[in-house]
C-alpha cells in the first residue's frame, strides 16, 4: 500500500475518533473505554495473518499466543462492556 | 475472495467501529453500539480466514485454506474458554481490573504480533517497516506490563498507593534513554537479539510508568494505556498492509486519548500530571497519622432518628457500598425514606466506586430510579438545604483536603461538598483510609457520626430501626 494511501487513512481515523466521542457523559466513560478496549482486539486479524506468514515453530508459537491473547481481549471486552449495559435498559418488566 | 471483496469487507467493519463508538457515547444507544462493534469484529475475523494475505516478497502466495489452520482455530478456541467466562462472571465491582487486563492482553498481542512479523520478514523488512515494528513492540510491551501493574493495584495485589523510591525518577527517565537508544540500535542493525532486548526494557519501562500513579488515577492511566493500545494496533496495520486494522487502530487511539482528556477533567486531575507523575513525584511521608482523635460513633438507632426528622437527605454511595453489594438495602432506605416523605436524592461522585460512571451501573443494577441519581454538579449547591447526607463507604469522593489540603494527592479533585450538610454520616467498615490513602478530617468534625461495621448489615439495622419509629 502506498504511504499517502496510508497516511490519508490514518489522519482521517484520527479526526472521526476524536470528534465520535467529544461530547459524552462521564456516566458513559467506563463502558466506553470498556467497548474502544474491545474493538482493538481487532489485533486478532493481524495475528491469524502472521500464524498464516509463520515458517518455523518459533514464529507459529509466538503468532499463536498473540491470537489466545487477542481473542480474549476481543470477545471478552464485548462481553463484559454488553454486561454494563445490560444494566441501563429501561425497565419495562418492573422488578427483576 | 479476491482482495477487492476482502478490502471492502474490512472497510465495512471499520465502519461499524465507527458507528460502535458513536453509539457508545448516548445512553440510548450504547448497547446497540456495542453489538454492532461486536459484529464488525467477528466479520473481519472470519474474512482473513477466506483470503490469503501477501506476505513477504519472494514468498511464493498459496491458496487457500490458510496455513496452520487448526493451529488458529485451536488457539482462538482457547482464547474463548478464557475470556468469555472471566467478562461472564465477573463481579460487577471487579470489572474496572478486568478491563485493564484485557487491555494489556491486546497489547501484549500487538507487540507479538509485530515481533513475529518482524522475524519472518527479515532482512526483507523495510526501514518504514522496521521503525512501525519498534513502535509496536515498545508500546505494546508497556501496555501490557503497565495494565497488569493497573490490575494489581485495583485488585489491591498490591499497594494502592504511589510507590516512589528514592532516585525513582532516575531510574523511570534512564529507562527511558535506553529503550529510545535500543530502538534506534534495531533500525539500524536489525536482528532478533535486540528486538528482544528492546521487549524486556519496554516492559520493565510500563511497570516502572505506572508504580508511582496513586490508586485516585488509576483509570486515567488504563484509559490512556488503551489507547496506547490502539495505536499498536494501527501501527502493525502498516506492516501488514491491513487497512482494518490501521482504521480500527487508530480510531481507538483518537477516541481514547480524548476519552483519557475527558476523564482526567471530570475527575479535575491534570493529564500531564498524571502522565509525568513518574517523573516528578517524590517519596511522600506516609499520611497515616497513627495518633488516637476522638470521633462520635453512633447506633443504627441513632442514625434512625436523625433520618426521621430530616427533610432532606442526600445519599453518597462510595466503593464500599458495591463491596459490601448493598446496593439493594440502600434503595430499601431510600423508599422507606421517601414513603416518610422525606426528600431523597442519590449524590454520585463522577468517580465514585473505581471508574467514572461504575456506581451507576452498580445502582442501576439494583433498579434505583434514574431521576434520583443527581450528578455532582447538581448535588453541590444543595448539600446547604440538606439535613443529613449518608456517606455509605465513601470517602475520597468527599475529603475536604481535596479543596484545602494542597499537595495531597488528590488536592484539585472536585469533591462531593457533604461538609456543607446539617448532619454528616459515614456508614464506615473501619478508620481505614480510602483508596488514595489520606485520613479524612471530615470523620472528626463535630456534625458527623459514624457507624461502623459492614455497609449492608449496618443498613439492614437502620432500615429496621426506622421502620419501628
Amino acid at each position: 500500500m502506498d504511504a499517502m494511501a496510508i497516511t490519508s487513512i490514518f489522519v482521517l481515523s484520527v479526526f472521526v475518533g476524536f470528534e465520535v466521542v467529544s461530547k459524552v457523559s462521564s456516566t458513559l466513560h467506563t463502558p466506553l473505554m470498556s467497548g474502544a478496549n474491545a474493538i482493538h482486539g481487532v489485533i486478532l486479524v493481524g495475528a491469524i495473518i502472521v500464524a498464516d506468514h509463520s515458517e518455523n515453530n518459533l514464529e507459529l508459537g509466538l503468532s499463536l499466543a498473540a491470537i489466545v491473547l487477542a481473542t480474549i481481549n476481543m470477545v471478552g471486552g464485548f462481553v463484559v462492556t454488553d454486561r454494563m449495559l445490560e444494566m441501563f435498559k429501561p425497565k419495562k418488566e418492573g422488578q427483576k | 475472495m479476491s482482495s477487492t471483496w476482502y478490502s471492502l469487507i474490512g472497510l465495512a467493519s471499520g465502519v461499524a467501529f465507527i458507528l460502535a463508538l458513536k453509539g457508545l457515547s448516548h445512553p440510548k444507544t450504547a448497547r446497540r453500539g456495542n453489538l454492532i462493534g461486536a459484529a464488525g469484529a467477528t466479520v473481519a475475523t472470519l474474512s482473513v480466514f477466506l483470503y490469503v494475505t501477501p506476505g513477504k516478497d519472494g514468498a511464493e502466495a498459496h491458496s487457500l485454506p490458510i496455513h496452520n489452520l487448526g493451529w488458529i482455530l485451536g488457539a482462538i478456541a482457547l482464547g474463548l474458554i478464557v475470556g468469555v467466562p472471566a467478562a461472564r462472571k465477573v463481579e460487577m465491582t471487579q470489572m474496572p481490573q478486568l478491563v485493564a487486563l484485557f487491555n494489556g492482553v491486546g497489547g501484549g498481542a500487538a507487540a507479538l504480533v509485530a515481533i513475529v512479523e518482524y522475524l519472518n520478514l527479515g532482512d526483507t523488512a523495510t526501514t518504514a517497516e522496521v521503525i512501525f515494528t519498534v513502535f509496536t513492540v515498545v508500546v505494546g510491551c508497556v501496555s501490557f506490563s503497565g495494565s497488569i501493574i493497573t490490575f494489581m493495584k485495583l485488585q489491591e495485589l498490591m499497594t494502592t498507593r504511589p510507590v516512589v523510591f528514592p532516585g525513582g525518577r532516575f531510574v523511570i527517565a534512564g529507562t527511558l534513554v535506553a529503550v529510545l537508544g535500543v530502538s534506534v540500535w534495531v533500525v539500524v542493525a536489525l536482528g532478533t537479539t535486540p528486538l528482544l532486548v528492546l521487549a524486556v526494557l519496554s516492559l520493565l519501562f510500563g511497570i516502572l510508568f505506572v508504580l508511582p500513579v496513586g490508586g485516585a488515577d488509576v483509570p486515567i492511566v488504563i484509559s490512556l494505556l488503551n489507547a496506547f493500545t490502539g495505536l499498536t494496533v494501527a501501527a502493525s496495520g502498516y506492516v501488514l498492509s491491513s487497512t482494518l486494522l490501521i482504521i480500527a487502530g487508530t480510531l481507538v487511539g483518537a477516541s481514547g486519548t480524548i476519552l483519557t482528556r475527558l476523564m482526567a477533567e471530570a475527575m479535575g486531575r491534570s493529564l500531564f500530571g498524571t502522565l509525568f507523575g513518574a517523573f516528578t513525584a517524590k517519596p511522600q511521608a506516609a499520611s497515616g497519622t497513627a495518633e488516637e482523635r476522638p470521633v462520635r460513633s453512633g447506633s443504627p438507632d441513632d442514625v434512625a432518628i436523625l433520618l426521621n426528622y430530616a427533610r432532606r437527605v442526600v445519599i453518597v454511595p462510595g466503593f464500599g457500598l458495591a463491596v459490601a453489594q448493598a446496593q439493594h438495602t440502600v434503595r430499601e432506605l431510600a423508599d422507606l425514606m421517601i414513603s416518610k416523605g422525606i426528600d431523597v436524592a442519590y449524590g454520585i461522585h463522577p468517580v465514585a466506586g473505581r471508574m467514572p460512571g461504575h456506581m451507576n451501573v452498580l445502582l442501576a443494577e439494583a433498579n434505583v430510579p434514574y431521576d434520583q441519581l443527581a450528578e455532582m454538579d447538581e448535588v453541590n449547591p444543595t448539600f446547604g438545604q440538606t439535613d443529613v447526607a449518608i456517606v455509605i463507604g465513601a470517602n475520597d469522593v468527599v475529603n475536604p483536603a481535596a479543596q484545602t489540603t494542597p499537595g495531597c494527592p488528590i488536592y484539585g479533585m472536585p469533591i462531593l461538598e457533604v461538609n456543607h450538610a446539617g448532619n454528616i454520616i459515614f456508614l464506615k467498615r473501619s478508620m481505614r483510609p480510602g483508596f488514595a490513602g489520606i485520613e479524612n478530617e471530615l470523620l472528626y468534625d463535630p456534625k458527623t457520626m459514624l457507624l461502623f461495621g459492614d455497609a449492608k448489615a449496618s443498613l439492614t439495622k437502620v432500615v429496621s430501626a426506622l421502620k419501628a419509629l
